[in-house]
């Protein structure tokens, strides 16, 4: 057994604390025949900490396209040429969206809006469409709204949102080359108030945007660091029009060395598959992940992409022998 | 909508006829529809937890199978 998995073992499984930058890098750059046992490790530590649940989620998109920033991976920034079009949601629509999530037995549902922050229209679309969901669903509301303001955390708490999404996207250092409109210490503020406010901090990012592999183990430490409730782990899956549109994506093999590592480093969290495994997994290693650190997934269709039927993924669950989350366990 | 009409690429908005579309079916696989297929014009698509729907303002709304 290498020695970092030895390391590991002890300081992380039996000792509940995660790896260092240094340690991560290590996993990171494991020969391909150590990697399940890396996987394996980090399944016992996900089952040891976080236990065998795996939470599900549905997403949906309140407000898609038009967006002014211009992170270079997103085909809804306004910015480049991508075939996607402004649009909004309605309230009855996205009720009915609560409504399909839920009946797959997911307890988060969360509204997502491609904005750099939320303006006064869609607070009061947020207002209305939290209190409709509450009144009908019986789901846990999360929302993905960009950067807020303080009076805008408040304004979330008190509609009861729980759980606030605001990836950092990639490391401190590589940011700038993936988003020239805002910053990475931006969106630490906002990620800040939203600890403050009692709010659960939901903060991942995407592997493959052109970052190396030391920039992989500095994101994984930066978040580490937040100590974020979740983390959702995307893979770059690139869009037609953005400037990484011609990127290739992440080798199958790299992205579970990474969901080790990045279990390593946080035995703790709630680490979710999000956009991209299709493609760079496939179903095969949509199963490694889950037997190698991941303990949630978004299930169902993305923002602007699809996903695999929920069905697929609730009997994978059920083949695993992984139960999902139930709503009483949340609360 | 009749959705016999194909002159266009539903994903590249490309010349249907013309030049190879084998990408852009895969792909479709795992997307929505952006470009009506009988005029090419972008469409207003919203994606769902369970499907999509995609308008295009001269010819109408298509939703998931
Ligand atoms: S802020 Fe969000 S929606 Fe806007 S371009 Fe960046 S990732 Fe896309
Ligand atoms: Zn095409
Ligand atoms: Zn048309």
């Amino acid at each position: 057994m290498p020695e970092i998995l030895d390391h590991a073992r002890s300081q992380v499984l039996d000792g509940g604390v995660g790896l260092d930058e240094a340690g991560v890098l290590a996993v990171l750059r494991l020969p391909d025949e150590d990697v399940p046992a890396a996987l394996q490790l980090a399944h016992e530590v996900r089952m040891r900490w976080c236990g065998p649940e795996v939470e599900v989620e549905g997403i949906v998109s309140l407000k898609t396209g038009g967006c002014p920033e211009d992170c270079h991976f997103c085909s809804q920034s306004g910015l480049f040429a991508s075939p996607v079009r402004s649009v909004w949601l309605d309230i009855p629509s996205l009720v009915e969206a609560a409504k399909q999530t839920a009946a797959t037995g997911a307890t988060e549902f969360c509204i997502v809006a491609a904005v750099r922050g939320p303006d006064a229209r869609l607070m009061k679309q947020m207002r209305e469409g939290v209190a409709a969901i509450k009144a009908e669903v019986d789901i846990q509301v999360a929302a993905s709204l960009g950067m807020l303001s303080q009076e805008q955390v408040d304004e979330l708490v008190d509609m009861g949102v729980h759980r606030y999404n605001h990836n950092l996207e990639t490391c401190r250092s590589y940011f700038p080359n993936v988003v020239t409109t805002h910053s990475w210490e931006e969106r630490w503020e906002t990620l800040t108030m939203v600890r403050a406010s009692g709010m659960e901090v939901c903060c991942g990012g995407i592997l493959g945007l052109g970052e190396t592999i030391e920039q992989r183990a500095e994101f994984a430490a930066q978040l580490s660091e937040l100590d974020p409730h979740e983390v959702p782990l995307n893979f770059l899956n690139p869009r037609p029009g953005t400037p990484l549109g011609d990127r290739p994506v992440v080798e199958a093999r790299d992205a579970l060395r990474a969901i080790a590592a990045f279990r390593l480093a946080m035995p703790r969290t709630i680490l979710r598959y999000a956009g991209g495994r299709e493609i760079t997994l496939g179903d095969l290693g949509t199963r490694d992940g889950l037997l190698g650190g991941i303990n949630a997934v978004i299930v169902g269709n993305y923002l602007t992409t699809l996903g695999r039927p929920a069905t697929d993924d609730l009997a994978l669950l059920e083949d695993l022998k992984m139960p999902v989350k139930a709503l009483s366990a949340t609360l | 909508m009749s959705t016999a009409v194909t002159l266009w690429c539903d994903r590249c908005g490309g010349d249907a006829g013309r030049g190879v579309h084998e990408a852009c079916v895969t792909a479709r696989a795992l997307e929505p529809p952006r470009f009506c297929p009988r005029c090419r014009r972008r469409m207003k698509v919203q994606v769902l937890p369970t499907g999509w729907s995609a308008t295009c303002v001269e010819h109408g709304t298509t939703t998931s199978p």
